[in-house]
């Protein structure tokens, strides 16, 4: 069997984020008190730590942020997939997400690349944020 | 104000190896005994105990072995491994405030036959936690987040490859000095560097530490204390620690809001110094260190390097003398550690002539140690 990267474990900080994804939506969490976004999902918030969240639904908008590419398979999970791409995609919202693009080989990927979401399926609880190469004009 | 009334009064290290055949709290207590041989300070009066919490070798095993009936200092400083500058930090306040009087900064890893932190087998979470958000897309290792950081900084400042590459350089010619390091006997080549493999881009084989198998350990006590062997010591002018917030920049790394403070605390600014050691998990961090700690300007640091700045042999600011982690071993700061106590009292084997003020970085920022010859 082909082992697999570890899959998310939701916890009560962020169960509301994975769920938003199954549902098909990237939400992320915006503080209630003062409006300010915030990403990996964290109770306070870190400007007027406030405790009061909601969760909004993001454009899917964005652009790369950063990227590396694993050449040597560290993890069992990579030794059929190398060279193996992970970016950082700034959403243009703000937020910034550690994803991977589906349809762009790693030499292709540049700093400032417009992407979009889609939604991969991993299991009945996880639905991963990945992204693609932006389809229209409007970014960029 | 700390300033040079605690002292590191002996350092000890065992040999470095990919396989060190025996267990961590060996090689543990036989650095700790090599350091106290050296402080010319006995076992007994070891009061203190402190390490890092990666290690597995508890405060209570080492002082069961050395045969300590009591502790008046313990404690373990968290994140990683790049925190040996803290846990000095942490030594040297206690002696300062008189809860101890003798305390041993210590560790023993086997790095390389063990747990491997290039494998994720110490910091992996499988998924949890924060790592919900990092590990299912491929960021397993301390090295992918780091690759992450070098490249969107490498974007901000025009750092080059050539000029990491020219960090690695540098310190294989220090380490090709020093019979300890791993590649005493390996030069390396900017030629060398440029044709190695990629292991995560944009690091290439030779912009990454070492795994090694070792131990290491400081002895810190009062500096009066410590110059009655008669032996030569290193002062602590001055030690900070800095932990890091949650929201990275990419850009910046912590040493951007320790250096203010560690500045102020030694009375010095970074002109004053003379021999650097700084925290090379992966070689484009010694550039990055060199500019957040106001050594050189920000998008100044590559070039310094380029121009062989770091260089032991005519360098303005020689830099990781011993080889650091690229080259001597990755005892995640503490060779670090003992490499600028050896400079500050002469005793390196790339030694800066008449080194006054010798300074350790040993996280990029988590911590930092400035030590003055005594």
């Amino acid at each position: 069997m082909m082992a697999e990267l570890p899959l998310p474990v939701p916890s009560p900080d962020n169960q509301e984020f994975w769920d938003a994804l199954t549902e098909g939506e990237l939400r992320i969490q915006r503080c209630a008190a003062c409006g300010t976004l915030r990403h990996p999902p964290r109770p306070m918030c870190a400007h007027c730590r406030s405790f009061d969240v909601e969760w909004v639904r993001m454009s899917g908008r964005g652009t790369v942020f950063s990227y590396i590419v694993t050449h040597q398979p560290i993890h069992p999970a990579l030794v059929d997939r190398v060279p193996f791409a992970t970016v950082i995609v700034e959403l243009e919202e703000g937020p910034r997400l550690t994803t991977n693009l589906v349809d762009v080989s790693p030499a292709e990927i540049t700093i400032g690349m417009p992407v979009e979401v889609v939604f991969q399926r991993a299991s009945d609880e996880i639905t991963l944020p990945l992204f693609r190469r932006a389809s229209g004009a409007r970014v960029g | 104000m700390l300033r040079n009334q605690v002292a590191i009064a002996g350092v000890g290290e065992t040999d470095y190896s990919r396989d060190s055949g025996r267990s961590e709290l060996t090689l543990a207590l036989q650095a700790i005994q090599a350091a106290l041989a050296d402080a010319g300070i006995s076992a007994d009066e070891v009061d203190g105990l402190v390490r890092w919490t990666v290690d597995t070798s508890a405060e209570a095993e080492v002082a069961a072995n050395l045969g300590l009936t009591s502790l008046s200092w313990f404690g373990e400083i968290s994140q990683a491994g790049n925190v040996g500058a803290a846990l000095v930090t942490s030594a040297a306040a206690a002696i300062h405030a008189g809860l101890a009087n003798v305390v041993v900064v210590y560790r023993g890893v086997n790095g390389r036959s063990g747990r491997r932190y290039g494998r994720g087998e110490v910091t992996g979470r499988a998924g949890q936690g924060s790592a919900a958000f990092s590990e299912p897309f491929g960021v397993l290792t301390p090295q992918h987040g780091l690759a992450m950081h070098t490249r969107r900084r490498m974007h901000e400042t025009s750092t080059t490859e050539r000029q990491i590459g020219m960090v690695a350089v540098t310190e294989r010619g220090h380490a090709n000095r020093n019979p300890r390091a791993t590649f005493y006997d390996r030069p390396l080549t900017i030629e060398d560097y440029m044709e190695s493999r990629y292991v995560v881009e944009p690091f290439r084989l030779f912009a990454c530490c070492l795994e090694t198998d070792g131990g290491g350990a400081l002895v810190l006590t009062s500096t009066e204390r410590a110059k009655a062997s008669g032996r030569p010591v290193a002062m602590i002018r001055a030690a900070a620690m800095c932990g890091y917030a949650a929201d990275r920049s990419y850009i910046d790394t912590s040493a951007v809001t320790l250096a203010p403070r560690l500045w102020e605390q030694a009375g010095l600014a970074p002109s004053d110094i003379d021999v650097v050691q700084i925290y090379d998990h992966f070689a484009p961090f010694v550039i990055f260190a060199l500019e957040d700690y106001g050594f050189v300007e920000r998008g100044e640091g590559g070039p310094f390097v380029e121009s062989g700045g770091a260089m032991w042999d005519g360098g303005a600011l020689p830099v990781n003398t011993s080889g650091g982690h690229l080259s001597e071993a990755y005892l995640q700061g503490m060779n670090q550690l003992i490499e600028s106590v050896r400079q500050a009292r002469g005793e390196s084997t790339a030694q800066v002539d008449n080194a006054q003020f010798s300074f350790v970085d040993t996280g990029v920022g988590t911590g930092a140690v400035i030590l003055e010859r005594g």
